[in-house]
């Protein structure tokens, strides 16, 4: 390559802006308060192992909620007409043009015990009549702040990034694919589970890996939806930066093992994909 | 003998409303039989297999399969495999599995299985690829692959959308050679596609030769070659001259100046025709012997004859010879009566 100059910018924005954060993580994980050299942030961390199971049992949730609703909402798209995947499309992607914490601050309201749902069904006369066949007395029914609510939030947020990869994959399987199957005598179900399923796997691993990511390690989600009720690995970790307990080191080597947790899933999903064409990233 | 099996009748395709890709086709073939369609690109070939093969349902007409009619019939209910233009390859399998997914469709015993693919696979000299992935092949490699996994169901009509485009020509010769031999062996209708005119001759037992998407001829590959219906048809298959000339009356002929001795008849007096001589047929001679005279203009060796160019009064000739005349040279041309085909012009 003559013009390699052209890379020198990526080059010095992937030091500043990926290397360099990396490398401060793994010194402050190895440090400590007095600047001496050790591996007792790693012990500390393993009083922690319930917040690591919750966070790792919710993202999962999460991720196959947003596969069981994604795979076919993007199965359906991908059948429509171009004018239909426009709007659709655009439907999919108009939320994420919100702030982040605004969408989720709507649900907070949406799902709180005098929010939206509870004071709607209320006032129609609904708890009257669920107390009066289940023998119960709720005034409302309880949404907020619980593990529920905190995938609700997950869904919600990250059913677009499910979505769009799956669109992508199986809207690009050549017609004539589809066809060669039928003409060697497949029905519709046999082309979906023999062809059009098989042929979209990259799409569903590539979605899987950006909800599931985004979802390990989300601390607003579970802090505005979850009230604090499930404490997650985003919530440990800002609370060692910003919160009561500072200790940025402590948080930089849960930060360290998180990732190195999320890499090693990831890359077994990927064994999974390997034949079925290249998996994306995007 | 052989009884009627597919049948399409009065069938017109339209796209975007104005778009006619077939107009008014009507054809039908026979059990065991090879129909090739044969015309330029564009004219509507494939669009006449994917009726046939249900993927596409045509604006007006209808399609029988054994005297039913079959317009409704989806494709995966049809009897009729499909060699794909593009290949169509499962690209997530492997290639035994391409060739085998029919059949485990139909729920054909494993060990059938096996040994038909084997046989499938052997046939279109791919064996020993079984394992290899679809992205590992060439496009002549595909294309062989294409043709096992349709070939390989023996259904009773086969669908081939130019299934030997990508070969090369000592390759596509053998295959010629054995999609042949399949087709008579196992008794399988053959609908073919192509755009070589020789590869349509040396297989065929009838030829369509369509243009614009309308059917040009129907006929055995003899009477397409020797009595083209018109110009089109003339010029499409082989090497001719087509010269314009007026039929004077029953078996006599003017073109190029004079009269010729011909053996058709029916036309109306003084009609203009349209002549077709082929190259092979014009003889060379002296230049006093000859029913023409014109002058050599090239001589190009093309293997097994040399073409020749003539320069004559008021057309040029294309001759085929296998003795070359030297350029510039004076020489006699002349053609038997049997030899000149007249046709009414469109
Ligand atoms: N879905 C479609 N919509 C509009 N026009 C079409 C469609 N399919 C085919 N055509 C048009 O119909 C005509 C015939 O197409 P077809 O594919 O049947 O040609 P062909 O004879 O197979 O040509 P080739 O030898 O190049 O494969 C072409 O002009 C093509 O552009
Ligand atoms: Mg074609």
């Amino acid at each position: 390559m003559k013009k390699k100059y052209l890379a020198v910018p990526y080059v010095v924005w992937m030091a500043v802006f990926v290397i360099v954060p990396l490398v401060l993580v793994l010194l402050y994980a190895l440090g400590s308060r007095d600047g001496s050299f050790t591996l007792d942030n790693f012990r500390t961390m393993t009083q922690y192992w319930g917040v690591f199971a919750s966070s790792f049992q919710l993202a999962l949730i999460a991720t196959a909620v947003c596969l069981l609703i994604g795979y076919p909402v993007s199965y359906w798209l991908s059948r429509e007409g171009p004018g239909i995947k426009r709007i659709a499309m655009i439907a999919i992607m108009l939320p994420m043009w919100m702030n982040f914490l605004l969408r989720t601050y709507a649900w907070m309201s949406i799902l709180e015990n005098t929010g939206i749902i509870n004071t709607v069904l209320g006032n129609l006369g609904f708890f009257e009549l669920f107390n009066g066949v289940f023998g119960t007395n709720l005034k409302y029914f309880p949404m907020i702040n619980t593990p529920g609510a905190v995938v609700l939030g997950m869904v919600y947020n990250y059913l677009p990034f499910m979505i769009l990869p799956i669109y992508t994959v199986i809207d690009k399987i050549d017609p004539k694919v589809i066809e060669a199957a039928e003409d060697l005598g497949a029905n519709s179900i046999q082309v979906f589970w023999k062809i059009i399923f098989p042929l979209s796997l990259p799409g569903v691993l590539s979605g899987v890996a950006m909800v599931f990511i985004p979802a390990v390690s989300t601390f607003a989600i579970s802090k505005l939806l979850g009230g604090g009720m499930t404490m997650l690995l985003g919530d440990l970790i800002e609370m060692q930066f910003y919160g009561s307990a500072y200790n940025p080191y402590l948080g930089s080597a849960i930060s360290l093992v998180m990732m190195v947790i999320v890499l090693i899933c990831m890359t077994i999903i990927n064994r999974f994909g390997e034949g079925e064409g290249e998996a994306m990233y995007f | 003998m052989s009884k009627e099996l597919i049948r399409l009748t009065n069938v017109s395709m339209v796209f975007d409303e104005n778009t006619v890709v077939l107009d008014n086709i009507n054809l039908y073939f026979n059990d065991a039989e090879f129909l090739t369609l044969l015309g330029p690109s564009g004219c509507g070939k494939t669009t006449t297999l994917r009726i046939i093969g249900g993927f596409q349902k045509p604006t007006s007409g209808d399609v029988f399969f054994d005297g039913v009619r079959i317009n409704d019939v989806p494709p995966y209910k049809r009897q009729i495999n499909t060699v794909f233009q593009k290949y169509a390859l499962f690209t997530h399998m492997n290639i035994y599995d391409n060739v085998a997914f029919g059949m485990r469709i139909s729920k054909t015993p494993e060990a059938d299985i096996r040994r038909r693919v084997d046989e499938a696979l052997n046939m279109v000299n791919l064996s020993g690829f079984e394992k290899r992935s679809v992205n590992a092949l060439s496009g002549g490699q595909q294309q062989r692959v294409a043709i096992a996994r349709a070939i390989v169901n023996r259904p009773k009509v086969l669908l081939l959308d130019e299934p030997l485009g990508a070969l090369d020509l000592k390759l596509r010769k053998e295959m010629q050679t054995e999609l042949k031999k399949i087709q008579q062996q196992v008794g399988i209708t053959f609908v073919y596609v192509t755009h070589d005119q020789e590869e349509a001759l040396t297989m065929s037992d009838t030829i369509v030769v369509m243009n614009e998407g309308r059917i040009q001829q129907i006929g055995t590959p003899i009477d397409i070659y020797n009595e083209p219906k018109n110009a089109f048809v003339a010029n499409f298959i082989g090497e001719s001259n087509i010269i314009s000339g007026v039929m004077e009356r029953d078996y006599c002929v003017r073109f190029a100046g004079r009269e010729f001795a011909c053996t058709d008849k029916g036309f109306a007096a003084k009609e203009a025709v349209d002549i077709v001589v082929r190259p092979e047929d014009l003889m060379i001679s002296e230049p006093a012997n000859g029913q023409m005279v014109g002058k050599v203009d090239s001589v190009v060796f093309k293997g097994i004859f040399y073409e020749v160019m003539v320069e004559s009064q008021d057309f040029r000739w294309k001759v085929q010879t296998t003795r070359a005349p030297q350029k510039g040279q004076l020489i006699g041309l002349s053609v038997d009566p049997d030899n000149i085909q007249v046709m009414h012009k469109r």
